[in-house]
């Protein structure tokens, strides 16, 4: 469980090369009280990275065990699932992965399409129905769903991860209020641009963040137990001028 | 067992509102009731919740099934000159003295709260101001109504290893459904109370070695914000029971009258943050003053000696909706230094702690489990914010370097390891659990989280 200071023994986090997730296993693994090593289940598609983030939680001081987990597979999600659960009680669960891929070949080409919206849409919802049921039946933990601004408002630049985005945002946000009366807190965070593996070449966005700086807002959003928070906080003053915009002023926003 | 009216699902916390977890709550009416909730626990476990007293996760079972025994609360016999009562797990401590008061007699163990039934006493083995001569709770149980893992009813007494097990062994023995107490006799429901004030810890520490064993009833309150030369200072009340003599005319005519006014309930609504630094200091400072420096033989009330915050129901909302965590330890006499050190450590620390008191235990008992010990102790009240899990850290070093420990009914954070440390009786205490529950049915949040 997580204890009254707001230190989980345990997370799992789905996508486990995120570094966004990496980042919010470190930030627990740092609070840990001595003598209570942070039990981190990784759940990603077996490869020379995912052995790499394993050693360095290791590393850590963690107790690390890897899942394999294929985001467009979702008949094998509940194996998965059932595995990480395994080694007992899950405190805190994030729901990491995603792809950006190439926004202009997703709205032409068929594959790469479905492609994104199989794993930001489809696999966040099916391992989110897995995830909460757990959860429930445990009768506690967190389940932190990262999702993005860019969800909030369709950009011609990327609107198709914006779409996949808006989708399972909508989904987590429902889920909050299923599971709240089950004892299961969900988190919606919205990143702004993040400097990671996925935005390397990006012109960065105003506001642009760090993994490390949004793992501190997820590991805050745990410990208060809110449930739609932003990354980095004024991110949602600028969403709720921009939403509100009307469409030829939004249009010509170099954003 | 959803279809049944007396089940229903709730989110728990502890007193201290941290650490939410959802359990099927079944309200334990009747005897069979709470039989059959543990031959038909599921995986998750089952356990017994009283009047949720406990500061952190002590009484949740998440995803299990908790049996509330508040309503199983009747007093089944009091014998007014043996002193002796029978009365059910879910009797409250309130309730109970409210009862036996008129046939003069007084509960002998009395924490900082009325407000816990006697199954909690038991399953915390509490203690009260008078410690020093008295000891725990469990020192007065004369014999325990049992419903262990097999579903069936065992009567212990204190010659059975499993009654020393389920004293202080936090509800993870069984269910208590009714025991047997040894009360005092009194003369009246008031005390005799000398104040003093300490001017900073080691004039505090001092001047309770000198005489505390003069009095039936000690406890000192103590400024944990005052850093430098006024550190520790403190104001001690001592007090005994006053017989029928000690009082003034007006109250002899009716020694045993149960003074005890709720006078509000706090809403639900204060934002985090009303307790800081500034209140804090103001209430410290506040508090400090109004103190006389020396006082004898003041006749006081229960509430204004023993339970000055039973007068604000719920007043654990002040700390505001993260909720905050009581943090007490004892370290061993001759192990003043470390405690020194604690206390330099929480002033130092910019933690605002609102409420801290201070106190010499005297012996401990047999139970494995049992928190008191000789020693002194130290209870400080801190609402959860940035830095407390390091301070209560730090904290855990120094106890256990000390060989003290921490109080399992007040524990909301520590790692297995630490606890395992602090109670080197722990393996004995799971030999006698292991051997009365092999399968595990009861269950808890604090047993989870410390791996009990």
């Amino acid at each position: 469980v997580i204890d009254a200071v707001g230190n989980p023994q345990s997370i799992l986090v789905l996508g486990g090369t995120s570094e966004i997730g990496l980042a919010v296993a470190a930030r627990f693994a740092a609070d840990a009280p001595p003598g209570r090593a942070l039990r981190v289940v990784l759940a990603a598609r077996p490869s020379p990275r995912l052995d790499s983030a394993v050693g360095r939680l290791r590393d850590l001081g963690c107790e690390v065990t890897a899942v394999p987990f294929d985001a467009l597979a979702p008949h094998t999600h509940r194996e998965t699932v059932d595995k990480a659960f395994a080694g007992g009680d899950l405190d805190v669960v994030v729901v990491a992965f995603g792809v950006l891929g190439d926004q202009e070949k997703a709205w032409t080409d068929t594959d790469a399409a479905l492609e994104l919206a199989g794993v930001n849409y489809t696999a966040a919802v099916s391992v989110g129905v897995l995830v909460g049921a757990r959860l429930a039946e445990q009768g506690h933990g967190s389940l932190v769903a990262l999702s993005s601004v860019a969800g909030e408002r369709a950009r011609r630049s990327n609107f198709v991860y914006g779409s996949t985005k808006a989708g399972m945002d909508a989904f987590y946000s429902g889920l909050t209020e299923a599971l709240r009366p089950r004892g299961v807190h969900v988190a919606v965070v919205r990143p702004g641009f993040v400097h990671t593996r996925m935005t390397e070449g990006l012109k960065p966005a105003p506001l642009s963040v760090t993994p490390a700086a949004v793992a501190d807002v997820v590991v805050d959003a745990v410990r208060r137990r809110r449930e739609l928070v932003w990354a980095p906080a004024p991110l949602r003053w600028v969403m709720t001028v921009l939403r509100h915009l009307p469409r030829a002023v939004f249009r010509r926003l170099p954003v | 067992m959803g279809w049944q009216p007396d089940v229903t699902e709730e989110p728990l916390t502890g007193w201290g509102l941290t650490a939410p977890s959802t359990a099927s709550v079944l309200r334990g009416r009747t005897v069979d009731a709470v039989l059959n909730a543990v031959r038909e626990a599921g995986p998750r476990g089952v356990l017994a919740r009283g009047l949720g007293r406990a500061y952190g996760d002590a009484a949740q079972n998440a995803g299990g099934l908790v049996v509330d025994m508040t309503a199983l609360d009747r007093i089944h016999s009091v014998d007014a000159d043996t002193g002796i009562v029978i009365v059910d797990a879910g009797v409250s401590l309130d309730a109970l003295m409210r009862a036996v008061l008129p046939f003069g007699l007084w509960v002998p163990v009395l924490p900082g709260t009325r407000q816990v039934t006697v199954g909690g006493a038991i399953a915390a083995d509490i203690h009260g101001k008078n410690h020093h001569v008295a000891g725990s709770f469990g020192n007065h149980v004369l014999s325990l109504d049992l419903v262990t893992a097999s579903g069936s009813i065992e009567t212990l007494t204190p010659n059975d290893d499993l009654f020393w097990a389920t004293v202080g062994g936090m509800g993870l023995t069984g269910i208590v459904l009714r025991a047997t107490l040894q009360l005092e006799h009194t003369e009246s429901a008031y005390f005799v109370v000398d104040t003093d004030r300490a001017r900073d810890l080691d004039d505090l520490m001092a001047r309770l070695t000198a005489d505390d064993d003069l009095y039936t009833y000690s406890v000192a309150w103590f400024d944990s914000v005052t850093t430098g030369r006024g550190m520790g200072r403190a104001v001690i009340t001592r007090g005994w029971q006053a017989r029928r003599d000690d009082l003034p005319a007006k109250l002899r005519r009716d020694p045993l009258r149960f003074d005890a006014p709720q006078l509000l309930t706090a809403p639900p609504v204060f934002p985090s943050g009303l307790v800081n630094k500034l209140t804090v200091r103001a209430f410290n400072e506040a508090w400090f003053r109004k103190a006389p420096a020396r006082r004898r033989g003041e006749v006081q009330n229960i509430t204004k000696f023993f339970h000055p915050l039973d007068v604000v129901g719920r007043w654990n909302r002040v700390y505001g909706p993260r909720g905050f965590l009581q943090y007490q330890f004892v370290v061993p006499f001759g192990a003043e230094g470390a405690f020194r050190r604690c206390v330099e450590a929480i002033a130092r620390s910019g933690q605002v702690s609102f409420l801290n008191v201070l106190k010499r235990f005297g012996d401990g008992n047999p139970a494995p489990l049992s928190f008191p010990m000789p020693g002194w102790t130290l209870a400080v009240d801190i609402p959860v914010s940035r830095g407390l899990a390091a301070l209560c850290t730090e904290l855990d070093e120094i106890v256990l370097e000390a060989g003290g420990r921490l109080y399992l009914a007040k524990e909301s954070r520590t790692s297995p390891e630490m606890l395992a440390r602090m109670y080197p009786r722990l393996d004995e205490w799971r030999k006698v659990r292991q051997a009365a529950d092999p399968s595990g049915v009861f269950a808890s949040d604090l047993s989870r989280r410390l791996m009990l």
